[in-house]
């Protein structure tokens, strides 16, 4: 797959995601739009489309830094428990600071989630049987421990609705003046670009890292904030999508290899056509209701996760 | 020149190295041998400051390496060490490549693609080098991360069991190349090593370790010896000449 195929792909299902929708708005439209369709175009659909390609680039990327610092293909913040840590943190400030405004809640939820992952690193460091399958079932463990103290606390209470829209990643309430904050992960994916082949090197081992200079454990940290930073934006903005930085990462390194710095365009590029596909899909099949996108993800994304499972297995035996 | 200076290095209470003074010349091979568990590993690694020591001094051409930049170190001085698990899928152009880091940081110039390409050629994998290390054998692994090594173009080269899974054939090939560093490149190359008969053929200075402690250090012929070689492993062995070499039998 080229760079260019990906990037076209991505042209074409934008267009296509503008113009999918239960108010009739055709490419036609655009040039005579009337006062409903505008609203329709620049308060629903662009900011749904932007929040997609966004979410979709930086969960991708989000999951390959973290599959790079553990050396393992199965971690991703949602096997980590890095989504689970950030919701408690939403939570956290909900009950803390009742009327704390979404960037408060951001904040909480990133030095959760950023403080959970490192607790995961933590315990990685103690496992002596570092088997590739266990961690992951560690890190799931741990976030679903997380979740379920989430759970009782929002249960007492009496948040249980509000937590569970934030559990469900759901692009329809997606809404001008309620995504922005979803950019403040764009920085953090040109962050992450720059220190791409240090992510690759750290990878290694730390003694590969440290015999080249490289300071490992700033490396690690660095890595950490830019992935915990990147999930609690776009919890707080579409929430949980399960799946989609483990599976976009693996299709990548299948054809691409690990090399990070040039993976980066494509793994950024497959997720967001790869969430758009979902989204649009989600959009289309019990017309005119939608499919939620965690859903779809979901479905999606495990079927093509089993598949990588017993590739897997073919490869090893 | 390393000069290692009463270094001593704990795990616990355990003392893994006691004490240790040795001095590594410059353009030689030294190769650390000794019984497992004899403090070897350790000692290289607190070398290439992998692992720091708890007492005595390290110092590289006569500095001190714990009050230098690692980044600065990284030019100066590498390690390679025994078990390589990497879980990335690299190809081998990229693994070399990644030597070049303390020099580039990442954006590599024309003149370091040229010292991936001559290190390439060097350890002779030019028809491997796009291939995923993952699909590679032992063999063609090893060389992969030697290769890395030269690349990182150091003055000190450090191998802790290089041979390590390694068959005859490959074995005899990466001690050939490592003596033609040394000989052709002025390269200073310290090695740790469990075949004795390697350590023989191609080492200039020997340094046998035993218990944490040094046990005798010389040159090949001073401790290529039947009652030296019997304190070092308490075993008896047969020691005899071949073509100008030193071998043991041990195997009875």
């Amino acid at each position: 797959m080229k760079k260019r195929y990906l990037l076209l792909a991505l042209i074409i299902l934008s267009f296509i995601s503008i113009f999918v929708g239960v108010t009739d708005l055709t490419p036609l439209d655009l040039l005579n739009l009337d006062a409903d369709q505008e609203q329709i175009l620049f308060v629903s659909r662009i900011p749904r489309l932007v929040s997609i390609v966004v979410a979709g680039a930086s969960l991708s990327i989000a999951g390959v830094i973290m599959q790079q610092l553990t050396g393992n293909k199965f971690v991703s913040p949602t096997t980590a428990g890095t989504m689970d840590f950030a919701r408690l943190g939403i939570l956290v400030a909900m009950l803390l600071f009742a009327n704390t405004s979404s960037f408060g809640k951001m904040v909480v939820a990133f030095s959760f989630a950023l403080v959970g992952t490192l607790l995961f690193m933590k315990i990685l460091e103690k496992i002596r049987y570092k088997d590739t399958i266990f961690i992951p079932l560690v890190g799931l463990m741990l976030g679903n421990i997380i979740s379920s103290l989430s759970t009782f606390v929002a249960y007492q209470n009496d948040l249980i609705q509000n937590i569970s829209s934030w559990l469900i990643g759901d692009f329809s309430l997606i809404m001008k003046g309620r995504y922005e904050l979803i950019y403040l992960s764009i920085p953090m994916l040109l962050l992450a670009y720059f220190y791409a082949q240090k992510f690759t090197i750290a990878g290694m081992g730390e003694s590969f890292a440290k015999n080249l200079g490289l300071n490992y454990q700033q490396i690690i940290h660095i890595g950490l904030i830019i992935v915990a930073f990147i999930t609690s934006t776009v919890i707080i903005t579409v929430g949980v999508i399960p799946f989609l930085g483990l599976i976009v990462p693996n299709i990548v390194s299948i054809y691409r290899g690990d090399h990070l710095k040039k993976n980066l365009p494509h793994t950024a590029l497959l997720g967001a056509n790869f969430l758009l596909i979902c989204d649009i899909l989600g959009r289309l099949i019990i017309f005119p209701y939608e499919i939620p996108i965690n859903l779809m993800v979901g479905v999606i994304g495990s079927a093509i996760f089993i598949y990588l499972l017993i590739r897997r297995q073919k490869n090893e035996a | 020149m390393v000069d290692i200076i009463h270094v001593t290095k704990r795990y616990g209470e355990k003392e893994v190295v006691k004490d240790v003074t040795v001095q590594i010349e410059k353009g030689k091979i030294t190769s650390f041998i000794g019984p497992n568990g004899a403090g070897k590993s350790t000692l290289l690694s607190m070398v290439s400051r992998l692992i720091v020591k708890d007492e005595g001094e390290i110092l590289i051409d006569g500095s001190d390496i714990t009050k230098r930049k690692s980044q600065e170190l990284a030019k100066k001085i590498s390690i390679l060490k025994q078990s390589n698990h990497i879980n990335l899928r690299l190809t081998v152009r990229e693994l070399v490549s990644f030597g070049r880091f303390p020099y580039s940081q990442g954006r590599l110039t024309e003149e370091d693609w040229r010292h991936v390409d001559e290190a390439i050629q060097f350890m002779e994998l030019e028809d491997i080098q796009n291939d995923y290390l993952d699909e590679l054998s032992g063999g063609q692994k090893q060389r992969a991360f030697i290769a890395m090594v030269i690349a990182q173009d150091t003055e000190y080269i450090l191998l802790d069991e290089p041979l390590n899974n390694l068959d005859m054939k490959h074995s005899v090939q990466i001690m050939k190349t490592l003596r033609k560093l040394v000989d052709e490149r002025g390269k200073t190359v310290v090695l740790v090593i469990h075949d004795i008969n390697f350590a023989s053929v191609y080492s200039d200075y020997i340094v046998a370790l035993k218990g944490g402690k040094i046990v005798k250090q010389g040159t090949t012929d001073e401790i290529i010896r039947q009652d030296v070689l019997r304190e070092i492993y308490d075993m008896d062995m047969t020691v005899g000449n071949f073509k100008n070499c030193r071998f043991c039998f041990y195997f009875h």
